[in-house]
């Protein structure tokens, strides 16, 4: 290694010979930095996840433009609509199909005595709402009344439900005051907001939610002929639907609003960005301590070179040097023990927690510059090296 | 006055220290001519100035009043970067070693060359070997400063100081941490070394038989050169 830096410098690399002297402090520094990458790889893959969950139901859906109340914020928080915006639309041109669609929630008190936050859509079953043919091809199981589908990958889902349902038996449940009956699986993913997903016709939605009124659904989805443009449609829809009460948006629009709200208004998005800065200054303290403690610690050695006759640019040199080493040779532990992490978080929390392909480099860039800023302030120690003292 | 022949020429040199109250003269109106390739020690009681003379010629501290003419040129308002290429010409030896702790006895040597760039470093380590050897350390190269005895490790630092064929050498009581035996070695070998390059070596020291070596004997008391022979 003293060798390849040798090189690498065209000198000797004194900072990594000071770094490994000590190696009580070097592992100290190293720690921190791993530390501080864990804390912000954490936090980051929290709000990937935050983003990706809430793009996970848009993703399924059949539509191209959605209508929904101003007053929505997230498909879990929205406002409903009057039905009437669901027939004005399909006599726009350029629109093949409108359905309404209903969303609530209910409490699921399982048998083993955990509750999971399940968001239920109530859908018209002779349409297809959804993308996924798990969903379309039973949409005639849910013509019966209290029939439901279950999202296969909702939170701690008991082994014995999709026992159940994979043997092709029914389900049953009790939930708000009736008996509901699972006939089938989908795949969308828990998120931040609920724990899993339930899919029923709109009559059993309003057998479950009695105040919901048929005339007030929570969204329209609508797509649109073949060959039409949605950005198009989506003006025209805007033109005729009521500004005060109506949002019509694009699909992927939606969806980028809802993922907007959810990471910059909501608590949880706010706290992962703060963790994100805590982590870097947490980083940028640990750091600056040791590179501080050990210029310290050189001044006489120092204070020899300067009077050999090194510029101050030397001495500059060897304190990035060791600031680079230390991003370096902490990234390395930083980046594996969050990928475990994210593995672990990601099975308990059953959250879409994943390392993306750019997030290392970002975050390496972030260490290289966090190591940096910590060896600039450690440097004005430097100023401790005079050569007058020497003798 | 030629500036090869005399590598130290000081003309009414004062130094003060403090501010206010408490400023203090330290040199009082000092002359002096040094001639190339000599070996002159300075003595005199503790406080006479010795130090801050070796300080100001060294490049180590600036000249406030009066001429120091260092290889002929004027150190007296001369810039950072002036003086850092003088000190290049220059070797320094210590009363502590003051050797890096993190890099062994020939990495320090090292140090001593490759302020001088690229070019010298071509071969660094021949140089620094054939020195560590003269000096008697051609088996302790590769060891760490704490593993070294104090004569060993001052030797070292001689060898820094030396290994960059310097013009001059400051040596302030250099002796000072080692037994009586071994600092006599010590200067013996720097004396030895500086005739073969023609080097000129200052040095403070009140070790009465180095005197001996001396080819020139210089006496301060408080502040002024009171004897040179
Ligand atoms: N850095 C300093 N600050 C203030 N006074 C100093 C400093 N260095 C030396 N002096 C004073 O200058 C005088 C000469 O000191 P010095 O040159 O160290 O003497 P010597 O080396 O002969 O013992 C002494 O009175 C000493 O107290
Ligand atoms: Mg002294």
């Amino acid at each position: 290694m003293t060798a390849f830096l040798n090189v690498l410098f065209g000198r000797l690399p004194i900072g990594w010979l000071q770094l490994t002297h000590n190696r009580g402090r070097l592992a100290a520094a190293l720690a921190g930095v791993a530390f501080a990458n864990i804390l912000v790889f954490m936090q980051l893959g929290f709000m990937g996840a935050l983003v990706e969950s809430a793009k996970l139901p848009y993703r399924q859906m059949a539509a191209d433009i959605l209508i929904y109340s101003s007053d929505t914020n997230t498909l879990s928080d929205s406002g409903t609509v009057p039905r009437q915006r669901m027939f004005q639309a399909l006599s726009t041109p350029g629109v093949r199909t409108a359905s309404a669609v209903y969303i609530g929630r209910i409490d699921w008190d399982r048998s083993d005595g955990v509750t999971s936050n399940m968001q239920v859509f109530g859908i018209d079953p002779d349409k297809q709402v959804f993308r996924s043919p798990a969903i379309n091809s039973r949409l005639d199981r849910l013509k019966l009344q209290n029939v439901g589908l279950i999202d296969r990958k909702t939170r701690n889902t008991p082994k014995d439900v999709l026992a159940v349902i994979d043997s092709g038996k029914p389900y049953s449940f009790e939930a708000a005051g009736k008996t509901l009956s699972i006939q089938g699986d989908f795949d969308i993913g828990a998120g931040f907001d609920a724990d899993g997903y339930f899919i029923v016709s709109d009559q059993t939605f309003l057998n479950l939610f009695p105040k919901r009124k048929p005339g007030a659904p929570n969204y329209v989805f609508v797509t649109v002929e073949p060959g039409a443009n949605p950005d198009v449609v989506a003006k025209q829809l805007r033109s005729i639907l009521p500004a005060k009460d109506t949002i019509v948006d694009t699909l992927e629009k939606a969806a980028v609003k809802d993922q907007t709200y959810q990471t910059t208004e909501r608590p949880v998005g706010i706290v992962f960005g703060f963790g994100v800065i805590i982590g870097i200054l947490v980083g940028i303290v640990i750091v600056y301590q040791v590179l501080s403690t050990d210029v310290a610690d050189h001044l006489g050695e120092y204070a020899t070179f300067k009077a050999i006759g090194y510029r101050q640019s030397f001495f500059l040199g060897i304190v990035f040097e060791e600031a680079l080493l230390l991003a370096l040779l902490g990234f390395i532990p930083g980046i594996l023990i969050s990928l475990v992490l994210y593995k672990v978080a990601a099975v308990a929390t059953g959250l879409p927690i994943v390392m993306t392909a750019l997030r290392p480099v970002g975050v390496f860039f972030g260490t290289l510059l966090m190591c940096s800023a910590s060896g600039a302030f450690a440097t004005r120690r430097l100023a401790g090296a005079d050569p007058a003292d020497l003798f | 006055m030629n500036s090869d022949q005399h590598p130290i020429v000081v003309t009414g040199l004062n130094h003060w220290f403090g501010a206010g109250e408490a400023r203090k003269q330290a040199l009082y109106n000092v002359d002096l001519t040094i001639e190339r390739g000599k070996l002159i020690v300075l003595m005199g009681p503790s406080g006479s100035g010795k130090t801050t003379l070796l300080t100001l010629i060294g490049c180590l501290r600036r000249v406030e009043e009066g001429s120091v003419k260092l290889f002929g040129n004027e150190l007296y308002g001369a810039t950072e970067e002036m003086l850092v290429l003088s000190r290049r010409r220059l070797g320094f030896i210590f009363q502590a070693h003051n050797l890096h702790d993190s890099l062994t006895a020939i990495q320090n040597v090292r140090m001593g060359l490759e302020v001088h760039g690229a070019p010298t470093m071509k071969s660094w380590r021949p140089a620094a070997e054939r020195l560590l050897s003269i000096l008697g350390l051609g088996d302790r190269m590769n060891y760490l400063p704490k593993n070294l005895s104090g004569g060993q490790a001052q030797r070292v630092a001689v060898a820094r100081a030396l290994v960059g064929n310097p013009d001059v050498v400051f040596a302030d009581e250099p002796t000072a941490a080692l037994d009586k035996d071994t600092g006599h070695e010590v200067v013996a070998l720097l004396k030895r070394l500086g005739e073969v390059r023609n080097t000129t070596t200052l040095m403070v020291t009140h070790d009465s038989r180095i005197l001996d070596l001396a080819d020139q004997i210089i006496t301060m008391e408080d502040g002024r050169i009171v004897r040179i022979g």
